[in-house]
C-alpha cells in the first residue's frame, strides 16, 4: 500500500546514523593524547602550542568523523556546539582567576587593623598601614554623589514617563542614552576644567560631582523602566477619584515601584563606587585621614588600589595592600548587588497588590 | 509519498505533568484526519508528538510508539531532524521568516537538505507556490519580504514552504484560527487538493471546518482540568457528526460543552 | 534645578488618553505646577550638564590648542612643558583604536557565542546561574581588572607572545623583542574580558526576543540546532548584536585604569602588537596628569575632548541602530 509509493528513499531515511553520546569526549581525549604526543616528539616547549594543536585536532577530528558518519550538516552542528561551549569556558577562566587571586592574595593583610588605620605614617614600600582613610573618602564621595544624582535622576525619569512628550523629552531621552556612554575620565576632565577656572585645589566633593554625572543617566534609565511597569489602571483609578496628578505620582506610582527604583539606585552606586579615573583627577589621594570632603585632598578605595600598585615600585607589601583593598571593594560592590537584587525580589510581587 | 501513521500507547508529559495519556490511532495515507476537542485536551500536544516537536518544549517527553509506515519515530537511532523533514508542519500563526524574501522562505527547507541548482530551486519554488495556490498573487514580487503579505497569504506561504521539501505527512495546528473567513476558505480548498499527495492531520477548534475538510475525525477530551487528555473516539467524519458512538462526542459536537 | 515660575504650558492635549487630559487640567494646581517644574527642571539640568561638558571642554581645549606649536591631530609628541609647547594626539588615537579593535575582535565572537549558549545550548537549569555570573563579571570595578591584569595576566602572556613571535613574527604585527608583555595585545585582551559582559547581556536579550514561532518554523523544516540559529536567530538579532558591540566599543575606547596599569606606555606608534609601547587617550590623561602644569592639564583636556567626541559618535550610532530595530520589530509584532 503506502509503502509501495513513488518515494525514492528507502525505509531508513529517518535512521540518520548518530554518533554515540560519549563521542565528543572520546574525540577530545584522543586529540589531547595526540597533541601531547606531537608536543613531546617535536620538542615543543610552549603549553599554549600543545593546547592549540589539541584544539585544532579536536575541531578537524569532530568534523571529519561526524561528516563521515552523520553527514555534513550534523558535523557543522557539532562544531557550532563545541565552539559555543568553548567560548563559555573561555569566559569563565578569567573570572575564576580574578576572584581566586583577589581572595587568596587579599586575605593576607585584610584584618581589623587594616580596616581601621590609614597610611599616615607608613611609606608606600613598607608593610603596615590600612585603608580606613580610603573607605571614609569613598563613602563620603559616593554618598554625596548619590544625594545629588538620585533625586535628579528619579525626577527626570518621572518627567519622562509621567509628563514627557514632544521634543524636550525626546532630547532628554537621547542625551541620557548618550550620557550613559561618557567615559568616566571625561566626566572627571569636565569638573577639572571648572576647577581650573576657579583655581581650586583637589577636594572630595569635586569627585562627587563627577561621580554624580556618571550616576545620573543610570538612575534615569532604571527608574524609567520601573515606572513604565506600573499599570496605567492604577494611575487612572487614582485620578478618577479626583486625586491630583502629583499626589497620584507620590502616593500611588512611586510606592508601587519603589522597590525597583531602590534596586536601580543601589546598582548605580555599586557602579560608581569602583570608578577610579575621575577621583584620580579631582580628589588626588591622601595618605592621611581627611574627613572633610569639601576641603583638601581625600583618599578613595579604588584610587588607593591604583596608587598602591603604581607608586610603590613593585613593593610586595604595597601589592598585598592593593589586593586586600580590591577584596574589600569587590566585597562592598557585590554586597550592594546582592542587597539590590534582594530588594527587587522582595518588592516585586507587591505590584499587583 | 504519503505514509500511514500508526500510534500506539502514546503518553506525553510536560515535566511531571501528564498532558495526554495512552493514545492509539491510525491515520490513513492520502486522507485528512481532523482532531477536535475542548481547549487543553492535548490535541495540539499530540500533533506535536507526530514530528517530535513536543520534545523541543522544556520538559517535554514522550512514551509510546509512533510508526511512520513501519518505522518507529521514537525508536533508537532515529534522528529527530530527519523526522521533521519527513513530517512537515504548519503552525497556528503564520510564521514566515521575517528577514527572508518570499522565494527564500519557500526555498529555506530545500537549502538545508542539499545542493540544488538555481534553476531547479526556482522550479521547485514555483511548483510549491502553485501547490499552495499562492503563485499568481506573488509571482511578481518573489524577492519582497514574506512579512509584507496578508495573513492568509502568509499562511499559504508557510504551506508552500512545508510542501517544498515533499514531506510524507503534513501536520496543521489550527492553521486558520488567525485568519479571516475568506482566507480560511482558501486554505480549506487547498487542504482538499493537498490530500491527493500528502497525509494530512489538522487540529481545529472549528467543528464545521472539521466536517468540511476531513475524511476522519478524532475527538479528544479530558476528564477534568489538570487531568491528561485522552482520545475518546476516531471514526469517519460523517459518522462522528451524525451518529457518534460515544455520548461525550455527541455532547461536544452538539455544543453542550467545550 | 528648574523653578516652577517658567512652567505655564501643559502637555499637548490632542489625541492623548484620558489620563493625560486630566494631567493637563491638573497642571494648573500649585502642587502639580511645583512637581512638574521640579521634574522637568531635573531633565533640563541633565541637558545643561551635557552642554556644559561640551562647552567647558572645548573652551579649555582651545586654550591649549591655540598655543600648540605642532599639529594637534598629527604630531607624534606630547611635550607640553616645552616653550613653545609641541603636542598632538596621533599616537593616542592610534593606540586607542588598535587596543579597541583587538578587544572587539576577541570579545564579539565570544560574547555572541556565550549569548547563544545562554539562550540555546546551556542546560535550562544552568542558565540562570550562568547569567548571574556574567552579571558579576560586569560588576567588578575596572581598577580590580587593572590590578589583576597587571599582576596576574601579564606574567601569563609571555608564553603566548613567544609562540606568536615564533610562528607569526614575520607578519610584523606579532613580532616581539622580548620586553615585558605590557603591550597593546595584552591591553586588548584585558579590555575584551571587561566588555564581554555588556555585549553578552545585550545580545542575550536580543536572542531571547526571537519569537518562538520563527524557531519552530525552522525546526519543523528539519533544521539542526545550528541551522535554526542561522535561519531564525542570527538574522533577527543581527542589528541588536551590532549595537551591543558598539556599546562595548564605547566602553573599550574610554577605559582608563585597566590600560594605565597594564600598558607600559611610550609616545610612539608600534607596528607590533606585542612590543610594549603606545598609549590611549584615557591612559595618557591618567598617567600624565600627576606632573602636568595647568597648561599641561588643558592639553590633556583637549585630548579628552577628542575621546568624548569619538565615544559620542560610537554610542549615538549604537543607540540609533537600537531605535531603528525597535520600530522594525514593532511593525512586525
Amino acid at each position: 500500500m503506502s509503502t509501495a509509493t513513488v518515494t525514492p528513499k528507502g525505509p531508513s531515511t529517518l535512521r540518520g546514523a548518530r554518533l554515540p553520546k560519549w563521542s565528543p569526549y572520546a574525540i577530545a581525549g584522543g586529540s589531547i593524547a595526540v597533541a601531547i604526543g606531537i608536543g613531546l616528539a617535536g620538542g615543543l616547549h610552549s603549553r599554549v602550542q600543545w593546547g592549540l594543536i589539541a584544539a585544532i585536532l579536536y575541531v578537524v577530528g569532530t568534523y571529519a568523523i561526524a561528516s563521515a558518519v552523520e553527514g555534513k550538516r550534523q558535523a557543522k552542528d557539532r562544531i557550532a556546539t563545541s565552539f559555543v561551549w568553548v567560548a563559555f569556558l573561555l569566559a569563565v577562566v578569567p573570572l575564576a582567576s580574578l576572584i581566586w587571586s583577589t581572595v587568596v592574595r587579599g586575605v593576607k593583610v585584610l584584618d581589623v587593623y587594616f580596616l581601621t588605620h590609614s597610611m599616615g605614617v607608613v611609606a608606600d614600600t613598607e608593610p603596615g598601614g590600612g585603608i580606613y582613610h580610603a573607605i571614609l573618602g569613598t563613602l563620603e564621595q559616593v554618598g554625596l554623589a548619590t544625594v545629588i544624582a538620585a533625586p535628579i535622576g528619579v525626577l527626570t525619569a518621572i518627567y519622562l514617563v509621567e509628563y514627557g512628550r514632544g521634543n524636550l523629552s525626546r532630547a532628554i531621552t537621547f542625551f541620557v542614552d548618550v550620557m550613559t556612554g561618557i567615559p568616566s575620565i571625561v566626566a572627571g576632565l569636565f569638573i577639572l576644567s571648572l576647577m581650573l577656572m576657579f583655581d581650586m585645589e583637589p577636594f572630595g566633593f569635586a569627585g562627587s560631582l563627577a561621580l554624580a554625572i556618571l550616576m545620573m543617566p543610570v538612575v534615569v534609565r532604571s527608574t524609567e523602566e520601573m515606572l513604565k511597569l506600573v499599570p496605567n489602571e492604577l494611575r487612572e483609578a487614582s485620578l478618577a477619584l479626583g486625586v491630583p496628578k502629583w499626589r497620584t505620582i507620590l502616593k500611588v506610582v512611586l510606592p508601587t515601584s519603589i522597590g525597583g527604583i531602590t534596586t536601580g539606585i543601589m546598582l548605580s552606586i555599586a557602579r560608581i563606587t569602583g570608578e577610579t579615573a575621575p577621583v584620580l583627577l579631582l580628589v588626588w589621594g591622601n595618605a592621611f585621614i581627611n574627613a572633610n570632603p569639601f576641603e583638601g585632598a581625600q583618599a578613595s578605595l579604588p584610587l588607593y588600589i591604583y596608587q598602591q600598585y603604581a607608586n610603590s615600585a613593585g613593593s610586595g607589601a604595597a601589592y598585598d595592600r592593593a589586593w586586600a583593598a580590591s577584596l574589600t571593594l569587590i566585597a562592598f560592590v557585590m554586597l550592594l548587588n546582592l542587597v539590590a537584587r534582594g530588594i527587587a525580589r522582595w518588592k516585586a510581587p507587591k505590584t499587583g497588590r | 509519498m504519503a505514509k500511514r501513521i500508526d500510534v500506539s500507547g502514546l503518553t506525553a508529559y510536560y515535566g511531571s505533568h501528564k498532558a495526554i495519556e495512552d493514545i492509539s490511532m491510525t491515520v490513513e495515507p492520502r486522507s485528512v484526519t481532523a482532531f477536535i476537542g475542548p481547549s487543553g485536551c492535548g490535541k495540539s500536544t499530540f500533533l506535536r508528538t507526530l514530528n517530535r516537536m513536543h520534545e523541543v518544549t522544556s520538559g517535554g517527553r514522550v512514551e509510546g510508539k509512533v510508526l511512520l509506515d513501519d518505522e518507529d519515530l521514537y525508536g533508537t537511532g532515529i534522528d529527530p531532524v530527519s523526522v521533521r523533514r519527513e513530517v512537515g508542519m504548519v503552525f497556528q500563526r503564520p510564521n514566515p521568516f521575517p528577514t527572508m524574501s518570499i522565494f527564500d522562505n519557500v526555498a529555506a527547507g530545500l537549502r538545508l537538505n542539499g545542493n540544488y541548482k538555481k534553476s531547479e530551486l526556482a522550479d521547485i519554488v514555483e511548483r510549491s507556490l502553485k501547490g499552495a495556490n499562492l503563485w499568481n498573487e506573488v509571482k511578481d514580487r518573489l524577492n519582497k519580504p514574506g512579512s509584507g503579505l496578508s495573513g492568509g497569504q502568509q499562511q499559504r506561504l508557510c504551506i508552500a514552504r512545508a510542501i517544498a521539501v515533499e514531506p510524507n505527512v503534513l501536520l496543521m495546528d489550527e492553521p486558520c484560527s488567525a485568519l479571516d473567513p475568506i482566507s480560511t476558505l482558501a486554505i480549506e480548498d487547498l487542504i482538499g487538493e493537498l490530500k491527493e499527495r500528502f497525509t494530512i492531520v489538522i487540529v481545529t477548534h472549528n467543528m464545521q471546518q472539521a466536517a468540511r475538510v476531513s475524511d476522519r475525525t478524532a475527538f479528544f477530551n479530558l476528564a477534568a482540568v489538570g487531568q491528561p487528555g485522552k482520545l475518546i473516539e476516531i471514526d469517519d467524519t460523517e459518522r462522528i457528526f451524525s451518529n457518534p458512538s460515544v455520548q461525550a462526542t455527541e455532547d461536544y459536537i452538539s455544543g453542550r460543552f467545550g | 534645578m528648574g523653578t516652577p515660575t517658567q512652567i505655564t504650558d501643559a502637555p499637548p492635549p490632542a489625541s492623548q488618553p484620558a489620563v493625560d487630559k486630566r494631567a493637563a487640567r491638573g497642571a494648573t494646581r500649585p502642587g502639580d505646577r511645583i512637581f512638574l517644574g521640579l521634574s522637568r527642571g531635573s531633565g533640563i539640568l541633565l541637558l545643561v550638564v551635557m552642554a556644559a561638558i561640551a562647552v567647558f571642554l572645548t573652551y579649555r581645549a582651545s586654550l591649549a590648542i591655540s598655543k600648540d606649536q605642532g599639529n594637534f591631530l598629527t604630531t607624534f609628541q606630547w611635550d607640553t612643558n616645552l616653550v613653545p609647547p609641541n603636542f598632538g594626539i596621533a599616537v593616542l588615537a592610534f593606540g586607542t583604536v588598535v587596543s579597541s579593535i583587538v578587544a572587539m575582535v576577541i570579545a564579539v565572537p565570544v560574547a555572541v557565542a556565550i549569548a547563544l549558549f545562554l539562550t540555546h545550548y546551556a542546560p535550562r537549569r544552568l542558565r540562570g546561574p550562568i547569567a548571574y555570573v556574567i552579571d558579576l563579571l560586569a560588576a567588578v570595578p575596572s581598577i580590580v581588572y587593572g590590578l589583576w591584569g597587571a599582576l596576574v595576566l601579564v606574567p601569563q602572556m609571555t608564553g603566548l607572545f613567544s609562540w606568536l613571535n615564533d610562528y607569526f613574527g614575520w607578519t610584523g604585527v606579532f613580532s616581539w623583542e622580548g620586553g615585558a608583555p605590557r603591550s597593546m595585545l595584552t591591553v586588548g585582551i584585558l579590555l575584551a574580558i571587561m566588555i564581554l559582559p555588556i555585549i553578552t547581556n545585550v545580545s542575550r536579550e536580543v536572542f531571547r526576543q526571537v519569537p518562538q514561532m520563527h524557531e519552530e518554523a525552522a525546526l519543523a523544516l528539519g533544521a539542526t540546532r545550528w541551522e535554526v540559529i542561522r535561519m531564525a536567530v542570527i538574522p533577527f538579532g543581527r542589528s541588536g548584536v551590532i549595537s551591543a558591540s558598539m556599546l562595548g566599543l564605547g566602553r573599550a575606547l574610554g577605559e582608563t585604569m585597566a590600560v594605565a596599569t597594564v600598558l607600559s606606555p611610550t609616545f610612539d606608534i608600534q607596528a607590533s602588537l606585542l612590543d610594549p609601547g603606545g598609549g590611549t587617550f584615557a591612559q595618557n590623561i591618567a598617567s600624565k596628569f600627576g606632573e602636568a602644569t595647568e597648561f599641561g592639564r588643558d592639553a590633556l583636556i583637549a585630548s579628552g575632548l577628542v575621546l568624548f567626541v569619538i565615544t559620542l559618535l560610537v554610542n549615538g550610532a549604537a543607540r540609533a541602530i537600537i531605535a531603528r530595530r525597535k520600530e522594525y520589530s514593532g511593525a512586525n509584532a
